[in-house]
C-alpha cells in the first residue's frame, strides 16, 4: 500500500502552500536552504538521525547526522565569512563527491553567498568560461584539481580565494588556503544570513545551441518545490535510505542529491565512485537502499552487465526506482520490473525548471517509454512550433511548454536577459524539447528542438565544442552534432575540415578527441570525428548543422530554402 | 611488467591523470570506479588500443568492467590479438 493519495486526488485543488506549511514557511518569512536542510531538522528532533552515509571507491566510509550537518555547515560558513566573502558573491564547489561538496553547499547558502557547483571532470577551458561569466570570488576544491585551476587563474581577476580541502597549508602556494573540515574548530552557532524567498541561491551552468553555457539562477524559494517533488515523486518516507547517482555538479545532484532529500529529513547514501555494476549492487545491498534515483545511461549499462550479477546480491530493500536525464526506453522499464521487482519511473525536468515537472507518479499506471503526466501544480502542454499555441490534438507533435510560476523556476540567466526572454512565447516557458500527448494525458518524448546534444543525460552545446575544436592546430572548420547512441542516447560527433598541410588520419582523430576531453570534458569529447572536404553552409556562410544531424539520424532534411538564404 | 600492461599504464598516466595527480597506477588500480577513466573517455582509450595493436574490439566487449584495470585491458587486447591471428 502506498502512503500517498492517488495522482488524481493530489492534482485536484493542488496548491504549493501544502509544501510551505510542511516546511514551516509563510510568505514574507526568511527562508534559507542551508538552514532548512540542517538546523530545521535538528529542531524537529532529528539531530541524531543519520543524514549522510558516504563511501568512496576504496571503501573508506564516513557518517554524518543532521546535527553534524548543522555544525559542519556552520563551520564552513564561518570560514568563508572569515575570508570576507560577501553575501551574493559566487562560491564555486569544484570537488569530487566528497562530504565537503554536500556540506559546503549548505555552508555557502548559510552565509548568503551563491553556490556554483561545477562538475569536477571539467577541463580548464570549461571551468574558465563558467568562472569568468559568473565573476566567481572563491573556489573550493581538492589538491588533484588544483593545477587545472592554477592554469587559468590569470584569466580570472575576480577569483580571490582558492580553498583546498585535502592538502596541508605547507604544500600550497601563497594565495591558496587549506581548510580541513575535520580539523577546523566546530562552530556551534552561526548567524544565518537573512535570505528571503527571492534571494539568489544556486547558479548552475547549462548549455544552449548558441553561445557559451548560461548560468541558470535559482533562488532560496526553490526548496518549496524540491521538497514536495522529492516527497511525492521519489516517494520518500522517514525510514528510507535514498541513493541519487547524480553528481552535484549538475542540477539533479543538488535538487535531488542535496536539497530534496535533506529537506525531507531523509538518510541519503553517497558513493563517490565511477560506474561499476558489482560495486553499485554491493552498495545497495550494504546500505539497504530503499529509493534509488538513477539515469537511463547507467540503467542501460547495468542491463549490459546482465541479470546474473544481480542474483549474487540481496537487493530486496529496493522499494521505489526513478530515472532522469533523458527518456527511459521501454525495454529498461520492463527489465527493471523483471530484475528488481520494481520498474524505474521516468521523470522529466531540466536545469531551468529546478524540479521534476512531468513524471510517472508512484502508484500511477506506467506506460513504458512515456514521460508520464505533469506534476500537480504544473501546467504543461505541447505547442505548435509556428503559432506557439497549444496543439490540443491527441498524439500530435509539438514543443513542450510550461506555464511559468512554479517555485523553483529559474529567475533568469546570469548576465543574459535576452537569452532568458527567448525561452518564453505567448506566456509559455519553452523547454526546448518536442513531445506528444496521448488520450490519457501521458507525454511522449520525441527529441530536442534545437542543436543541443543530450549525452548521458547531460546537455552539451555544439558551439562550445566547435570553439574548442578551433583551438586544435589541424582544424580549419568544424560542426558538432548529435549522433544516436544505444547507451547514452546521443553522443557528440564532429565533422571537421583540416588546414592545409594536415592530413586526416587515425592519429589526428585520437589527438583531437583527447584535446577536447582535456579542455572541455569527457562528455564533450567527440566519440567520432568525420573528416570532410567542406561543411554545408548557408549562402551567408553559416554552417548548417541540421543537415549533418539529419544524416546521423537517417531523417529527411526537409525544406532548406529559408535556412540556406540566411 | 610485460609490454602491453606497460604501454597501457603509460598511456593512462600520460593522457588521463590530471597534471599534479600523483596517484600511482598499478595493474590493479580501479580506473573506471576510481574515476580516472569514465565511460565517455573509454572511447578514446579504445581507439588508442585498436590503433596501437591493429585490432578491432567490438563495442559489446568494451564494457566498463573490461576497462576497469590495466590488467583487464591488457587481457582484452591479448584476446583480440589472438582473434586477429586466427582471422589472418
Amino acid at each position: 500500500m502506498r502512503d500517498l493519495p492517488s495522482y488524481e486526488e493530489l492534482n485536484a485543488n493542488f496548491n504549493w502552500t501544502v509544501a510551505e506549511r510542511e516546511l514551516g514557511y509563510r510568505q514574507g518569512d526568511l527562508i534559507n536552504i542551508g538552514w532548512m536542510c540542517s538546523d530545521r531538522l535538528c529542531q524537529l528532533g532529528l539531530a541524531e538521525k543519520l543524514a549522510l552515509l558516504w563511501e568512496d571507491y576504496q571503501g573508506n566510509q564516513k557518517r554524518f547526522t543532521y546535527n553534524d550537518l548543522r555544525v559542519c555547515s556552520n563551520t564552513i560558513a564561518h570560514f568563508l565569512a572569515s575570508l570576507r566573502i560577501l553575501p551574493g558573491e559566487r562560491v564555486c564547489l569544484f570537488l569530487d563527491r566528497v562530504p565537503e561538496l554536500y556540506i559546503g553547499f549548505l555552508g555557502i547558502l548559510k552565509m548568503g553567498a551563491v553556490a556554483q557547483p561545477l562538475f569536477s571532470a571539467f577541463g580548464d577551458e570549461s571551468l574558465c568560461v563558467r568562472l569568468k561569466d559568473a565573476g566567481t570570488s572563491a573556489i573550493i576544491t581538492q589538491k588533484k584539481h588544483l593545477l587545472k585551476i592554477r592554469k587559468i587563474r590569470e584569466q580570472l581577476p575576480n577569483l580571490r580565494h582558492f580553498i583546498v580541502v585535502d592538502a596541508p597549508q605547507a604544500s600550497l602556494q601563497e594565495s591558496e588556503t587549506a581548510f580541513a573540515l575535520e580539523q577546523a574548530p566546530p562552530v556551534e552557532h552561526f548567524p544565518i544570513y537573512p535570505t528571503k524567498a527571492e534571494s539568489p541561491s544556486v547558479l548552475h551552468y547549462t548549455s544552449g545551441t548558441t553561445g557559451q553555457p548560461k548560468g541558470a539562477q535559482h533562488v532560496h524559494y526553490s526548496i518549496v518545490s524540491q521538497y514536495l517533488t522529492a516527497k511525492w515523486v521519489l516517494d520518500l518516507r522517514p525510514d528510507d535510505i535514498y541513493w541519487c547517482n547524480a553528481d552535484p555538479g549538475w542540477v539533479t545532484g543538488t535538487s535531488y542529491g542535496i536539497i530534496g532529500p535533506w529537506a525531507n529529513g531523509i538518510t541519503q547514501a553517497v558513493l563517490d565512485s565511477g560506474f561499476n555494476a558489482e560495486k553499485w549492487y554491493e552498495f545497495i545491498e550494504k546500505y539497504r537502499v530503499t529509493v534509488w534515483y538513477s539515469a537511463p545511461t547507467a540503467i542501460r549499462l547495468l542491463m549490459k552487465e546482465g541479470a546474473e550479477i544481480i542474483g549474487k546480491h540481496d537487493l530486496s530493500s529496493l522499494r521505489h526506482l526513478a530515472s532522469v536525464g533523458e527518456p527511459l526506453n521501454p525495454e529498461a522499464v520492463i527489465w527493471s520490473r523483471d530484475v528488481f521487482g520494481e520498474p524505474f519511473h521516468d521523470t522529466f525536468w531540466q536545469t531551468e525548471t529546478g524540479c521534476i515537472v512531468i513524471t510517472n507518479f508512484p502508484g500511477m499506471e506506467i506506460k513504458p517509454g512515456s514521460m508520464g503526466k505533469p506534476f500537480p501544480g504544473i501546467t504543461a502542454t505541447v505547442l505548435d512550433p509556428r503559432t506557439y499555441e497549444p496543439v490540443n490534438r491527441v498524439a500530435a507533435a509539438g514543443l513542450i511548454a510550461l506555464r511559468p510560476g512554479w517555485p523553483s523556476q529559474i529567475r533568469g540567466y546570469w548576465n543574459n536577459d535576452a537569452g532568458y526572454e527567448a525561452k518564453f512565447r505567448n506566456g509559455w516557458y519553452l523547454c526546448g524539447d518536442r513531445a506528444s500527448i496521448d488520450a490519457d494525458g501521458y507525454f511522449w518524448f520525441m527529441g530536442r528542438d534545437d542543436d543541443v546534444i543530450n549525452t548521458g543525460g547531460h546537455l552539451v552545446g555544439p558551439f562550445e565544442v566547435e570553439s574548442a575544436l578551433l583551438g586544435c592546430p589541424a582544424v580549419a572548420e568544424s560542426a558538432a552534432v548529435a549522433k544516436p547512441d544505444p547507451v547514452n542516447m546521443e553522443v557528440v560527433k564532429a565533422y571537421v575540415t583540416v588546414k592545409r598541410g594536415f592530413q586526416p588520419s587515425d592519429d589526428l582523430e585520437l589527438e583531437i578527441m583527447n584535446y577536447i576531453r582535456k579542455r572541455l570534458s569527457p562528455l564533450a569529447m567527440p566519440q567520432e570525428i568525420e573528416f570532410v572536404d567542406s561543411l554545408p553552409k548557408t549562402r551567408s556562410g553559416k554552417i548548417v548543422r541540421r543537415i549533418l544531424r539529419c544524416k546521423e539520424f537517417h531523417e529527411p532534411v526537409g525544406d532548406l530554402s529559408t535556412i540556406m538564404d540566411d | 611488467m610485460e609490454e602491453i600492461t606497460q604501454v597501457v599504464r603509460d598511456y593512462i598516466v600520460r593522457e588521463y591523470l590530471e597534471e599534479g595527480d600523483d596517484r600511482t597506477i598499478t595493474e590493479t588500480t580501479p580506473l573506471i570506479s576510481g574515476g580516472i577513466v569514465d565511460s565517455f573517455s573509454m572511447v578514446s582509450l579504445l581507439r588508442f588500443l585498436e590503433k596501437k595493436y591493429s585490432i578491432d574490439i567490438p563495442d559489446q566487449c568494451a564494457s566498463p568492467e573490461a576497462f576497469d584495470t590495466v590488467e583487464r585491458i591488457a587481457a582484452l587486447v591479448r584476446r583480440f590479438q589472438k582473434a586477429e591471428v586466427i582471422k589472418g
